[in-house]
């Protein structure tokens, strides 16, 4: 039927479909192979030479960054921290969004207001809210501390002491994070059919534990799986709160991989060093996803 | 369902739990309006109180619009988002449609490039463009800022599960019609995809208004600094202790996007629900 109709115009027909679909492709596939597949290869190669900014060659040095990083105790130091980062992060604010999301849902009133309240921070500046962050917890002058004065307690420096510097910037990835994570389980919850939860119900489950337990969480399973996944990749990310709030110290005690790969790369021109830790991130990222789709897909009920 | 007519309390508890929730959440923004309403001394006298005792509550404001190019830095933010989003929808919107409804040689091998791109994040080939654009000449530039995002992978997949979607008697009724392709794009499709086009572009808006990363890597100068660079710089160089210049800094560039979303709301929620994927 399509190629029928395509024949019947000349100027289609002169030079076919494949034709067109080519030009219309054309500026994309140019930038992408001059923006993002040519220069992925080139950081892929990059890891793999001791290529410094400025340097008049640059040598294949094989596995040498990689080896160099093994026996760097700040590149060790940068990704336990980015772990432990994503490991507070992903979990308390998907299980926060969660929380939240059923809350909002059930709510008679304010749902709109809510879930305004809480996505407000998916949309403000992450370096002017940084700066937010920093007063509202400033040692001497900030209100958290002062607040805690009040019940008599002495609260820490929270931003550069190294027992608490990790803590703090999870705390704010938290904040940023969750607002994200309860639209995307908004969106879930409203595919499910309110006549699933009545059929329950007439079923005999009768407690709100029970029908989450039974019904909500399975049909849930597909979208916490995508919130898990996309949550993990964009805490491995962080970048931002670190730039503005610590550039990783004191102590090294924030140096996240991301940040790692800027100074190395952008502040001593390593690029063959940061290209390494680039490589590093890109397989976190890749394995994140490998997750996804081998592992986390098989556990899940599809509805 | 029925449970809360005959006991309020659950709800009551409920709507409670959220209002403080909600104003917990709200903290950052309310401190930092109150603080770039507050003169110095009341800044550093860590009080609870949120409103200035003192007069005088806008010299912040004036402060910061006097020794800082904060109209450039909006402005900056306008054009690189606006460049970025215009060629990411004109690379996109075709090789959407191309990839959706034309048949051709190769295109299940594009489509495969295009899934491949999914998986890179930005920062990856972020190393090898720096240097281009150093080689180039081009750093400190517009050019520089807004190249390396003008093709968005995401905007292909995206345009092209949005255009699968499309009836194909449109696309023959206006064949019938005498358009060739690419006004079938701009004419026919384009209409038809402003939804996801939205979506999108909400979406490419606020990761490149916010971004931080890449500006810092290319730009060296105020007079081409974004609005998240501005106030990075501002903060390192010109702010030292002015916490309260500082925070009226922050509000500025933080309320082009609030406001939008603000206005926006339903869209922008829909917007980031649909188009979420990418992160």
């Amino acid at each position: 039927m399509s190629e029928a109709v395509v024949r019947a115009r000349p100027f289609v027909a002169a030079r076919g479909e494949g034709w067109a679909g080519w030009m219309l492709c054309l500026p994309a596939v140019l930038s992408y192979l001059l923006l993002l597949l040519l220069p992925t290869l080139a950081a892929v190669l990059l890891a793999f030479t001791d290529y410094e900014l400025g340097a008049p060659a640059l040598n294949w040095i094989g596995l040498g960054n990689f080896q160099e990083l093994l026996g760097d105790r700040g590149f060790r130091i940068s990704l336990r921290n980015t772990l432990v980062y994503v490991g507070i992060v992903a979990p308390v604010s998907i299980a926060g969004a969660l929380g939240l999301a059923l809350l909002i849902e059930a709510a008679t009133r304010g749902r709109a207001l809510f879930r305004a309240v809480f996505f407000l921070p998916v949309v403000s500046l992450p370096v002017a809210m940084a700066t937010a962050w920093q007063y509202l917890l400033h040692p001497t002058i900030g209100p958290l501390n002062a607040a805690l004065a009040q019940i008599g307690l002495a609260g820490p420096a929270w931003l550069t002491s190294s027992d608490t510097v990790l803590l703090s910037l999870a705390f704010i990835g938290i904040w940023e994070a969750i607002g994200f994570n309860l639209v995307l389980f908004l969106a879930g919850l409203t595919a499910i059919p309110r006549e699933l939860h009545q059929a329950a119900e007439v079923d005999g489950v009768t407690s709100a534990w029970e029908r989450f337990r039974l019904v909500t969480w399975p049909l849930l399973g597909p979208t916490t799986l995508f919130v898990v996944t996309i949550t993990m990749i964009r805490s491995v990310r962080v970048f931002d709160s670190v730039a503005v709030l610590t550039q990783g110290g004191p102590n090294r005690a924030s140096e996240v991989l991301l940040y790692t790969m800027y100074t190395e790369g952008f502040t001593f021109f390593r690029l063959g060093y940061s290209a390494a830790i680039t490589l590093v991130f890109l397989v976190i990222v890749l394995g994140l996803m490998l997750l996804q789709t081998r592992v986390l897909d098989k556990r899940v009920h599809y509805g | 369902m029925a449970e809360p007519r005959a006991n309020p309390w659950p709800a009551v508890l409920r709507f409670a739990f959220l209002a403080a929730l909600g104003l917990l959440f709200l903290m950052p923004y309310i401190w930092m309006i109150s603080a770039s309403l507050k003169p110095l001394d009341e800044i550093f006298r860590a009080s609870l109180n949120l409103l200035p005792e003192t007069g005088g509550t806008l010299r912040n404001y004036a402060r910061v619009f006097e020794n800082v190019p904060v109209l450039t830095y909006l402005w900056n933010g306008v054009v690189v988002c606006a460049g970025i989003l215009f060629f990411q929808l004109l690379f996109a919107v075709p090789a959407g449609y191309a990839l959706a409804k034309l048949h051709f040689p190769g295109r299940d091998w594009l489509f495969g490039l295009v899934m491949l791109g999914l998986l890179v994040p930005y920062h990856v080939p972020a190393l090898p463009l720096y240097v281009g654009f150093s080689w180039l000449g081009l750093l400190n530039t517009y050019t520089a800022l807004i190249t390396p995002s003008v093709i968005s992978v995401f905007a292909i997949f995206l345009f092209r599960q949005f255009f699968k979607a499309l009836p194909d008697e449109l696309i023959h009724a206006a064949r019938i019609d005498g358009m060739n392709e690419l006004s079938i794009v701009w004419r026919v499709i384009l209409p038809n995809a402003l939804p996801a086009a939205t979506a999108f572009a909400i979406f490419s808006v606020v990761a490149h208004w916010n971004d931080l990363f890449w500006p810092l890597i290319v730009v060296t100068g105020a007079e081409r600094a974004t609005p998240a660079l501005g106030v990075l710089t501002f903060r390192s160089e010109e702010a030292g202790d002015d916490f309260g210049a500082l925070m009226a800094a922050s509000v500025i560039m933080t309320a082009p996007l609030v406001l939008a979303f603000l206005f926006a709301q339903r869209r922008f929620v829909e917007g980031i629900a649909t188009t979420g994927l990418k992160g």
